[in-house]
Formats: C-alpha cells, structure tokens, sequence
C-alpha cells in the first residue's frame, strides 16, 4: 500500500502513562502519527487500546506525559476541545442519538460549524437559511458517499448494526476532522460489511487527505489497510513499524500466543 | 337533568385549569427531552422562583417604585435567581454525574428538590404571600342563552394565552436550532455528543435555566391563583399523571395530557360526584394515567419505544 508522501507529524503521544485505581491501563506509551497515514493499534484484549484513544480526544486525561496536536502540546484537554481542533471519532459500541433519524445524527456532526445566532435560526430567515442549506447540502455528499440514501429519514436505532456503524462514520466525517479516531470500525460485522466499511476508509484517507487512527481486531484487515502499525499490551508498546515489520516481531507474537510474562 | 350551559361552563373551567397543570408538566417534559433526567425538583424551582418574584416586588413597591417597573424588575430578578440556580444545580451536581445512569440523575434530583425547597424558603420566608399580577375576576358569557351565562376566569385565559406563547417557543427552539438539536443529542448519548464537540455543561446549563424560566411562568399564574406558599410544590405530583398521559418527551403532549386531566376531572366531579360520591378530582387524574399506562405505556404522544434484540 503507497505511504504518505509527507513525514509531517499530526499528533505526537510523549510517555503517556494511565491509571484507574491500581490498574495501570498506559504505561509510558510514545508514538506519533503522521499526517495523512492510516495508523492503526493493535493488541490483545485490555491492552489499552480504547483508553489510548479516548486520552487522545480527552475523555480520559493522562496522569503523566504530553499529547501534541497540531504543533501544539498540552497535557489534558476537553472532549469538546479535541473536536473543536479537528478530532473525530467512533465508537466501539456504536454510540448515535438513537432517537434522530440517520440525518439528524449526521447534520449533529456539524454543530461545531454553525454560526449564525439562535434567534436567526429559530426564525429560519436569511443567512441561517442559507446556512443549514449549505450544511445539509454537505451532509448529502456524506451520505451519498456512505450509500446510505435509502436510510436518511429512519430513526438509527431500527437499523441493523453495520449500517449503524456507517451512520457513525457519517457523523464523524461530518465534523470534517483533521484526524479520524475509528475504534474497532469493523466489530460484529460480516465479510461483505467489512469489505464495504474497509473501502470507505481506504476511500476517505485517499479523497479527503484524512488522517485516520484506527483500533482492529481483525489481522487481515489491519496488515492490509494501515501504513503502519503500533503493538500494545498489558498498556505498554511493545512493537511499532510497517504492517510487515510487525508480523516478524517476535515480542508480537508472544503477546498473541501468550507466552508466559 | 344538567343542562347544556351548566356543562359548557364545567368543560370549559376544566379545560382552562387544565392548561394551569400543563404549564407545571413543561418543565419537566423540557428537561426530560433534552437531558433524560426525569426532574423531580420542578414543583421546588416553582416555589423558589414565585418566592423569588413576590418578595422581590413587595420590596421594589416598599421602595417606591413604579409597579409596572417593580413588575419588570421583580420578573428580572426572578429569572437571575433562576440562572444562579441552574449553575449551581450543573455545576455541583448533574455535571459531575456525566455519563451515569438516568435512575442516578432521577435520585440525585430528589435530593436537589429538598435543597431547593429549604434554601427558597430560608432565604426569602415561608409564609403565604398573595401575588396579583393578572386579573382574578371572571366574565359571563352567552348571558342570553344560558340562565346566569357561562363563568370564564380571566387568570385561566391568561394562562392559556401564556402557555400557547410558551409551546410555540420551546417547538421551534426545539426543531429548527443547533441548540435544539444539541439538547436532543445529550439526552441520546452524552459520550457521542461530547465526540461530536457539543459542550455537554453549558448545554445542560441552558437546560436547567430554560426549565427555571418555565418554573418562573407557572409561579406567576399559580402564584395568583393560590398564592405562593410552600404547598405549590404540590403541583408537581398533579403533573405526573399529566405527563403519563401526554408522554415523557412530548411538548404537544404535556398540553393536551393537561386538558384531558382538567376537563376530566371537573366533569367527574360534578356529573358522576353525585352518584359515587365526591372528592373525584382528587383521584381522577391518576386512576386515568394508570388505565393509559396499560394501553399505551409512551403515553398519547410519546416516542415509540424502539428496541432491537
């Protein structure tokens, strides 16, 4: 697969280290994630996949190390400002406003980029008019580019699972993010949904420019989509390199087959 | 043998009050749309902001001031104290509750309703204090059609008026705003709407303070009618069986669950009083919402209860 011809670093994560409790979920964890790659992490279960990435959008605020975004290094920051800077994620358990339709849950994803007053919207006159029209005009181009037409007015929660997830990766896609935080994108799925979903990525990262962090269980899908590949377990990174390099790592694959610690 | 105009007056009084239980069940629909918490603290907010209001205008009328200004001013008063609040409540505790249980934040809000009733209290004084902001006359009407005309308060149609004003705004801040949308978005899933960028505090600050003001529209028009005293906060067990039947998440439904309570418990009382005995009114309400509740769980204007399994 062609690598970004950019070595610009988006988001560095300098000696990340997690804990709830006595259970320490990151230890000292460094990586960076270059602009425009398909980045994805890996490892066993507990691992501390899921907490790397909501450290990197700010659910979780890391008792020690740097997260920098965008030249810019902070220790912690809010949910909100994450978005706010350009990070978009979905979720593991596909978290939509169940209640809205496949629609309403997109355009949500476009909150952030409305700005005309309350009172002008409430009045739906002028330039707020103007501006949900142009707003629903790119959530179409979403949704076409999803191939969710057929959906657009039903209510999420009556929808099967994979289409969920697509509606979720609408949402994010919405937000227009700089970086795209997928976890476990193709959980639960079958082989055709799969297939769908790892062409939107691949799709994504290759119209957009969008630089995308992924979290995957499935191998195949992993070795054949990301540039590179960053091993963690037991919250410590024990490998990180091309698809390839990765396979060969002999510290990778004890951590799959459980070797004795 | 009732006649025509003996029950026009009772459906129409029924109906009319009804409106009145209607404006008690907004507040708590609102809160519940928008952050899925069943407020149990809005029949306090309702006594905290009449207390707010009445004392507030005895002492700017003492002053001196004009009473349209001291009416102004008072409403002010009345809503910062009702913003102060709404911080409060966000900032101490439904903020650091994010991301729990709506049975957690249900609990939580009871303890809030007896903090709310306390500190009202405490602060502004405990005794019944009249307030007279609308007229508490009636009119008669179709004098000659019917012996005697039909009674019509003129609270009740003020109240009427007041709670049409009040739908119509909280419908389209609903339906057609980001902010709207926002609201809908936390009471679904506060994670997804934090990952979407929502501030998920100062949306449930905009919350709370938009209950607080519909708190502070109730108290105006129950504060004529009863007076603002403690026993106010009592409205807010006659709106439960009204949001039983109009449904949890509906605006539309609160007003219509509310006339169907007024009208019917007037017309029980005094068509069926006779035959059974009286004191009707008292029980109605909640013996309809337990035979709704049967049939239709989500009430008349409830979302469908979607679930995959």
């Amino acid at each position: 697969m062609k690598m970004p011809n950019t070595s610009e670093i988006l988001l560095r994560v300098e000696g990340v280290s997690l804990a709830f409790g006595g259970v320490k979920a990151l230890r000292d964890v460094s990586f960076d994630i270059r602009k425009g790659e398909i980045r994805a992490i890996i490892g066993p279960n507990g691992a501390g996949k899921t907490s790397m990435l909501n450290v990197i959008n700010g659910f979780y605020h890391p008792n020690h190390g740097a997260i920098t975004f965008k030249g810019r290094t902070r220790a912690q920051m809010q949910p909100y400002e994450a978005s706010r800077g350009g990070i978009a994620r979905t979720f593991q358990n596909v978290a939509l406003f169940k209640g809205m339709s496949a629609l309403d849950n997109i355009m949500a994803g476009r909150t952030l980029k409305m700005r005309r007053g309350l009172l002008w919207q409430t009045l739906r006159y002028g330039p707020a008019l103007a501006e949900e029209i142009e707003h629903r005009h790119r959530v179409e181009e979403i949704i076409d580019f999803l191939e969710i037409e057929a959906i657009r007015r039903v209510p999420v929660a009556r929808l099967p699972y994979g289409l969920q997830k697509r509606v979720e990766l609408g949402r994010a896609l919405a937000m227009e993010p700089d970086l795209l935080l997928l976890d476990e994108p193709m959980a639960g799925m079958n082989l055709e949904e799969k297939e769908d979903m790892s062409r939107f990525i691949i799709d994504v990262n290759n119209h957009y420019g969008t630089t995308i962090a992924l979290i995957e269980h499935d191998m195949s899908v992993v070795m054949d989509l990301s540039h590179r590949v960053a091993v963690l377990d037991h919250g410590v990174k024990i490998a990180d390199g091309t698809p390839d390099q990765v396979k060969e790592n002999q510290a990778v694959i004890d951590a799959y087959l459980g070797v004795a610690h | 043998m009732v006649g025509l105009g003996q029950f026009l007056e009772v459906l129409i009084g029924g109906l009319m009050s009804g409106v009145l239980y209607s404006l008690v069940a907004l507040g708590f629909v609102l809160i519940f749309k928008a952050s899925g918490v069943f407020n149990f603290a809005q029949g306090a907010m309702v006594l905290l902001a009449g207390l707010a209001l009445v004392r507030s205008l005895d002492l700017l009328v003492a002053w001196g001031f004009p009473l349209w200004a001291a009416i102004i001013l008072g409403i002010g008063f009345a809503a910062v104290i009702m913003a102060i609040t709404a911080w409060l409540i966000e900032r101490f505790v439904i903020g650091p509750l994010v991301n729990q249980d709506g049975l957690t934040l249900f609990m939580s809000t009871i303890g809030v309703t007896f903090i709310l009733e306390g500190a009202a209290q405490m602060i502004f004084g405990s005794d019944a204090y009249p307030l007279r902001l609308f007229p508490t006359d009636a009119w008669f009407l179709f004098e000659d059609l019917f012996p005697g005309g039909i009674l019509l308060n003129k609270l009740d149609v003020w109240g009427g008026f007041i709670a049409g004003i009040l739908v119509a705004g909280l419908a389209i801040f609903f339906e057609r705003t980001k902010t709207g949308r926002a609201l809908r978005a936390v009471a679904d899933d506060h994670l997804a709407a934090q990952s979407v960028g929502i501030p998920i505090s100062w949306i449930w600050f905009v919350v709370w303070f938009v209950a607080g003001l519909v708190a502070l529209v109730a108290a105006t028009v129950w504060g004529t009618k009863l007076g603002v005293q403690f026993s106010i906060t009592f409205l807010a067990l006659k709106a439960l069986p009204v949001l039983i039947i109009g449904g949890l998440t509906s605006i539309p439904g609160a007003i219509v669950g509310g006339l169907i309570v007024g009208a019917g418990e007037k017309i029980a009382e005094v068509f069926l009083g006779s035959y059974i005995g009286g004191g009707i009114e008292y029980w109605f309400a909640y013996v309809l919402a337990l035979a709704l509740l049967l049939v239709r769980p989500q009430g008349l204007f409830g979302e469908r209860i979607i679930e995959r399994i």
